[in-house]
C-alpha cells in the first residue's frame, strides 16, 4: 500500500463515538441498509485506485432520497464526514473512504423512474449503471451518449461526480453536456431539484457546478439525462501508422478538416500488443500506432465520411486501413479498446494518467511521456481519446516492489505536470480525487484555488463531504 | 462615470478600489443586452470595451481565446474565413431590444446566449472551456482551460456563464469552435396546428437523421420570416446540416416521415441560413419595444400547452424553437408574470425570463424566474463568496 498521498487526520471525537453512530444509523435506516461489521466493510475500503485504502467507520446503502436526507441531516449535526460512492470504479480514489467517514453508497438506488420519448429524457435513480440507461431506452430507439470504459459497472451518480467522458464524447460531449437535471440532498439534509426536462438554468448554473464536483457539494439521488436517437449504423475503422507522430498529425488534420467522427481513439505499439493479445480484435501488429475512427449514420453517409478520412490518412503515410465488415467485427474492435485497462492489468500493475492537452501538442507530449517513463526505468502503454486530446498513458510497474511503485507515482506526476505545461489540464474525465490533489497547485494559482474552495464552502462550510479529496490539504480555509 | 480599463491588471485595480470604497459597479460590454434582467442602479459603470482582441486562434485545434470586449462580429468574421463557427449560434439581441452598438464575446457568455442549435449542440456554456475574470475582491481568477475535457476542480466556468456580471468581471474567454457544415437544408411541414407540430418535431427528433434545428412558426408569425416566402399556413421547420451526401440521404428519409403529418417542401442552403438566423434573432418581434417579450424554457412537449392555456386569459403571440421547448412569447399588454409562472409550474417546471418590457413594467417584476428557497439561499451564498461586498450589478438577478 502506498503512503505518499495523505488523508485528513480522522476526527477523534467522531471515531470515539463509533458505536453510538452505528446505533443511530441503524435506527434511521432499514437494517439491510447499514453495514458496520469489519469484514463487511472491506469491500468499501478502496475503489479502482487500489494503491490506497482506508476502512470506513460504517457504510449506509439507502434506498430513497428521504433516507439519504436523513443520513445527511444526522451526519451534518454531528460533524461526521460522508464519502459518496457509486460503483467504486473511480481511477483517482474519489470513493476511497477514511476512518471517521460514513460511506454513502448508491447501490440500492437502481430504479429507472421514467423514460420520456417525446422529450427525449430519462429520469433515473443515481445508482443506475451507465449502460443500463442505454439499455432501458433502446426499445424507443434512443441511447445515452457518454460511455466511460467502465460503463457496465459505473453509476450515473458517479458519472455526475466525475463529469465522466468516454470514447464517444468527441461528438456528443461529456456528462455535463448531457445532464438536464438532478435531485440532490444538501449537506444538511435539504432536498433540492436543479434543472429538469427543460434547458438552461433560471438563475446561476448550479447544475453545471455540481457536475464534476466529486461529491463535495451534495449527494445526487436522481438524474434526468438527455437521450439521443440511435444512429442507423456505426462503423469503426482501423488506421495503422508507422509512428505516433504520423497518427497524431492525422488526428489534427481530420478534426481541422471539418469532420467530427463519433470517436477517434489512439493506441501506441505496446497498447496494441496488450489489447490484441487479450481481445484478438485483429489489430495490426506491424504498425507503430493505431487509430480507431468511428463514423455513424446510413451506409451512404458513412461511405462519404470515410472516404474523406481515408484521403487524409493517406497524406500521413497510413499503412493499414481496415473497415469492420460485420457487427461482430465492430464489437471486437471496441472490445479491444474498452478492455485496454483490464488487459493491461493482466500483464502488469499499472497506473492510468488522464491529462488532457491541446490537439497540436499530442505528438510532443507523447514523445516527452516516453522520455519521462524511460528515465524512471519503467514502461508505458498509451491508449486514449485522441479527438479531444485526452491522454491515458498507462505506466506499468510492479506493485510488490515499493520502490517501483514510488517511481511510477513520480513518473505519473511528471507526466501530468507536462500536460499542464503544454496548455492542458491534470484530468479530463477521471477526476482529481486524492490521486492528483497535491498537483492542483501546478495548474491553479492560490487565488484560483481559494475561489474554488470558497464556492465549495457555500455548499459545505464544515468540509464533511468527501473531505480528503480534490483540494490540497494545506492551505484550506479554517472550517 | 464609466471606467474603461485597458488591461486585466487595471481592471483588478479598479475593482479593488471600488470594493474598498463599497462603490457599486454596473458591468457592460457593448451594451446591446443592457435591458436584460432587472434594472441595475450602480454608482459607476465598468466597461470591458477596451479589453479587446483575439488572443489565440489555432483553427486546427478548434479553440479560440479572446478578450472579453472583443466584438462578436470580429470573431465571426475570422471564423468564417476559416469555415468555422460558434456552434451555439449566439443570438443578436439588438433588433428585439432596440439597442445599438456592438455585441461583445464577453456579453455572449455572461448572458449564456444561445440559438436554435442549443437543444442538440448545447448552450454557450457548453462551448466555454476557460475564463479569466476579476472577482468582487479585485482578485484575478482563472478557471477551466483550453481543452475540451477538463474535470480539474470545481467548474467555475459554468457558474460564471449566464451569471450576467453579478459574480465577476470577465476579462478573457476561451471557447470551442466547430467547422461550418458543408451544406444545410430545411424541411418545411406546412399547416400543422401547435399540437400536431409538437408531435411532428418529436417524431423527427426520434429519427436517426440528426435534426439540428426544430421550430414551429404559427400563422401569426409565418409571414414575418423570409419576407413572407415560406409556404402558406403554419410552418414547422426542421434543419439538416453536414456533408452534402449525408444531408441528401437524411433529407429524403425525414421528408418521407414528415409527409405523414402534412405537406412537405424544402429550402436550400441560402434561405435556410437566413431563416435560422431570423429564428435565432426572434425576427417577428423586433422593433416593438413596448410589448413585453418573454423567453420561456419548458419541456418540449408542453410548450404549446402553455401557450394554449395563456391564450384563454391574455393577449399573446408566440412561436417555438428547440423542438417546442423554447417559447418566444410577446404579450399584447400586461406582462402577465404571475399567470405565466403559475402555468409553467403546473406544466412540470421550467422558467421564463423577461427579455424586453417598458422600464416602468420592468421595475415592477422579476426578470428572472424566482428560485425555490433552498436554491435561492445557495445562490446568495455563492454570490457572497465571489462578490462579498455586493458591488457587481446589484439587483440584476433578483435576490443576488
Amino acid at each position: 500500500m502506498s503512503e505518499a498521498i495523505r488523508f485528513l487526520e480522522p476526527r477523534t471525537a467522531v471515531v470515539a463515538r463509533r458505536a453510538t453512530i452505528i446505533g443511530d444509523l441503524v435506527d434511521l435506516l432499514p437494517p439491510e441498509c447499514v453495514v458496520h461489521e469489519a469484514r463487511e466493510l472491506v469491500p468499501f475500503e478502496t475503489d479502482a485506485f487500489v494503491a490506497y485504502r482506508r476502512l470506513p467507520l460504517a457504510v449506509v446503502l439507502p434506498k430513497t432520497t428521504e433516507q439519504v436526507a436523513a443520513v445527511m441531516k444526522y451526519c451534518h449535526r454531528y460533524g461526521i464526514p460522508v464519502v459518496p460512492r457509486g460503483a467504486g470504479t473511480s481511477l483517482s480514489g474519489g470513493a476511497i473512504p477514511q476512518e471517521d467517514a460514513v460511506v454513502l453508497g448508491l447501490s440500492k438506488m437502481t430504479r429507472i423512474l421514467e423514460v420520456d420519448p417525446a422529450n427525449r429524457t430519462a429520469t433515473v435513480q443515481a445508482g443506475v449503471t451507465n449502460l443500463s440507461i442505454s439499455e432501458a431506452v433502446s426499445p424507443e430507439g434512443f441511447f445515452y451518449a457518454p460511455d466511460p470504459s467502465s460503463q457496465l459497472a459505473c453509476t450515473i451518480g458517479g458519472n455526475i461526480g466525475m463529469n465522466s467522458g468516454g470514447a464517444h464524447c468527441l461528438k456528443y460531449g461529456v456528462t455535463t453536456n448531457n445532464l438536464l437535471g438532478v435531485k440532490m440532498v444538501l449537506v444538511d439534509g435539504t432536498v433540492i431539484e436543479l434543472g429538469g426536462k427543460h434547458l438552461d438554468a433560471a438563475g446561476y448554473d448550479l447544475l453545471g457546478l455540481v457536475c464534476g464536483s466529486e461529491g463535495q457539494l451534495g449527494i445526487v439521488t436522481e438524474a434526468t439525462v438527455r437521450l439521443i436517437a440511435k444512429p442507423e449504423g456505426a462503423r469503426p475503422v482501423l488506421f495503422g501508422f508507422n509512428t505516433s507522430e504520423e497518427a497524431g498529425a492525422c488526428v489534427a488534420d481530420v478534426i481541422g478538416s471539418g469532420i467530427i467522427p463519433v470517436a477517434i481513439e489512439f493506441m501506441d505499439k505496446p497498447a496494441i500488443e496488450i489489447c490484441e493479445a487479450f481481445a484478438q480484435a485483429g489489430y495490426p501488429l506491424d504498425v507503430g500506432a493505431l487509430l480507431i475512427v468511428e463514423v455513424e449514420g446510413s451506409e451512404a453517409e458513412m461511405e462519404a465520411m470515410l472516404k474523406k478520412i481515408v484521403d487524409i490518412a493517406g497524406r500521413h503515410g497510413v499503412r493499414t486501413v481496415r473497415e469492420s465488415q460485420s457487427a461482430t467485427e465492430a464489437a471486437l474492435i471496441w472490445k479491444g479498446r474498452k478492455s485496454a485497462f483490464g488487459a493491461t492489468g493482466r500483464i502488469s500493475d499499472y497506473i492510468c494518467m488522464d491529462g488532457t492537452v491541446p490537439l497540436g501538442k499530442l505528438s510532443y507530449v507523447l514523445e516527452k511521456t516516453s522520455e519521462i517513463v524511460e528515465r524512471f526505468g519503467l514502461r508505458v502503454a498509451n491508449v486514449f481519446h485522441a479527438g479531444d486530446g485526452n491522454m491515458h498513458p498507462l505506466i506499468l510497474f510492479n506493485a510488490n516492489d515499493p520502490e517501483d511503485a514510488a517511481r511510477a507515482e513520480e513518473a505519473g506526476n511528471e507526466i501530468l505536470k507536462l500536460c499542464v505545461d503544454a496548455g492542458g489540464c491534470l484530468t479530463g474525465e477521471h477526476g482529481v480525487g486524492i490521486e492528483k490533489r497535491d498537483l492542483m497547485r501546478h495548474q491553479y494559482s492560490e487565488a484560483d484555488l481559494n475561489q474554488q474552495m470558497a464556492v465549495r464552502a457555500a455548499f459545505d462550510p464544515d468540509w464533511i463531504l468527501n473531505p480528503s479529496k480534490v483540494f490540497p490539504l494545506e492551505g484550506r480555509p479554517a472550517a | 462615470m464609466t471606467l474603461t480599463p485597458h488591461t486585466e491588471n487595471d481592471a483588478a485595480y479598479v475593482i479593488r478600489n471600488a470594493a474598498s470604497r463599497g462603490t457599486t459597479l454596473s458591468i457592460v460590454g457593448g451594451g446591446t443586452r443592457s435591458g436584460f434582467g432587472n434594472s441595475v442602479i450602480a454608482e459607476e459603470i465598468l466597461s470591458s470595451s477596451a479589453l479587446s482582441g483575439i488572443v489565440d486562434y489555432e483553427p486546427a485545434e478548434m479553440v479560440m481565446t479572446a478578450k472579453a470586449g472583443t466584438p462578436v462580429a470580429e470573431i465571426e468574421a475570422l471564423l468564417a474565413a476559416n469555415r468555422q463557427m460558434m456552434s451555439f449560434e449566439p443570438m443578436d439581441h439588438r433588433a428585439v431590444m432596440g439597442t445599438a452598438g456592438e455585441p461583445t464575446i464577453g456579453g455572449v457568455f455572461a448572458a449564456n446566449v444561445s440559438g436554435p442549435r442549443r437543444f442538440v449542440a448545447g448552450a454557450a456554456r457548453d462551448s466555454l472551456l476557460g475564463i479569466r475574470f476579476v472577482n468582487g475582491r479585485g482578485e484575478i481568477i482563472r478557471a477551466g482551460g483550453r481543452v475540451m475535457k477538463n474535470v480539474t476542480g470545481l467548474d467555475l466556468v459554468k457558474l460564471l456563464a449566464g451569471s450576467h456580471g453579478t459574480l465577476g468581471f470577465l476579462t478573457e474567454v476561451t471557447f470551442r469552435i466547430l467547422p461550418v457544415p458543408e451544406t444545410v437544408e430545411t424541411i418545411v411541414v406546412s399547416a400543422l396546428d401547435d399540437h400536431s407540430a409538437t408531435q411532428a418535431m418529436a417524431a423527427a427528433m426520434a429519427m436517426p437523421v440528426e435534426v439540428s434545428g426544430a421550430a414551429h412558426l404559427p400563422q401569426t408569425v409565418r409571414a414575418r420570416f423570409l419576407d413572407g416566402q415560406l409556404p402558406e399556413g403554419e410552418a414547422t421547420v426542421l434543419r439538416l446540416e453536414g456533408l452534402e451526401a449525408s444531408v441528401s440521404v437524411r433529407s429524403e428519409k425525414l421528408g418521407d416521415m414528415m409527409r405523414r403529418f402534412g405537406a412537405v417542401s424544402r429550402l436550400g442552403p441560402e434561405p435556410s441560413r437566413n431563416l435560422w438566423q431570423e429564428i435565432r434573432d426572434v425576427a417577428p418581434y423586433k422593433g416593438l419595444p413596448k410589448k413585453p417579450l418573454w423567453r420561456v424554457s419548458a419541456a418540449p412537449s408542453v410548450g404549446h400547452q402553455l401557450v394554449a392555456a395563456l391564450r384563454l386569459e391574455a393577449g399573446i403571440d408566440a412561436f417555438y424553437d428547440w423542438q417546442g421547448g423554447l417559447v418566444w412569447m410577446q404579450m399584447e399588454g400586461d406582462p402577465e408574470e404571475q399567470r405565466l409562472r403559475r402555468y409553467i409550474k403546473a406544466l412540470g417546471g421550467g422558467h421564463a425570463t423577461l427579455v424586453r418590457a417598458p422600464d416602468a413594467v420592468r421595475a415592477q417584476l422579476a426578470a428572472f424566474h424566482p428560485e425555490g428557497d433552498a436554491v435561492a439561499t445557495l445562490s446568495a451564498r455563492i454570490k457572497q463568496k465571489l462578490d462579498p461586498g455586493g458591488i457587481f450589478n446589484p439587483g440584476k438577478m433578483a435576490g443576488v
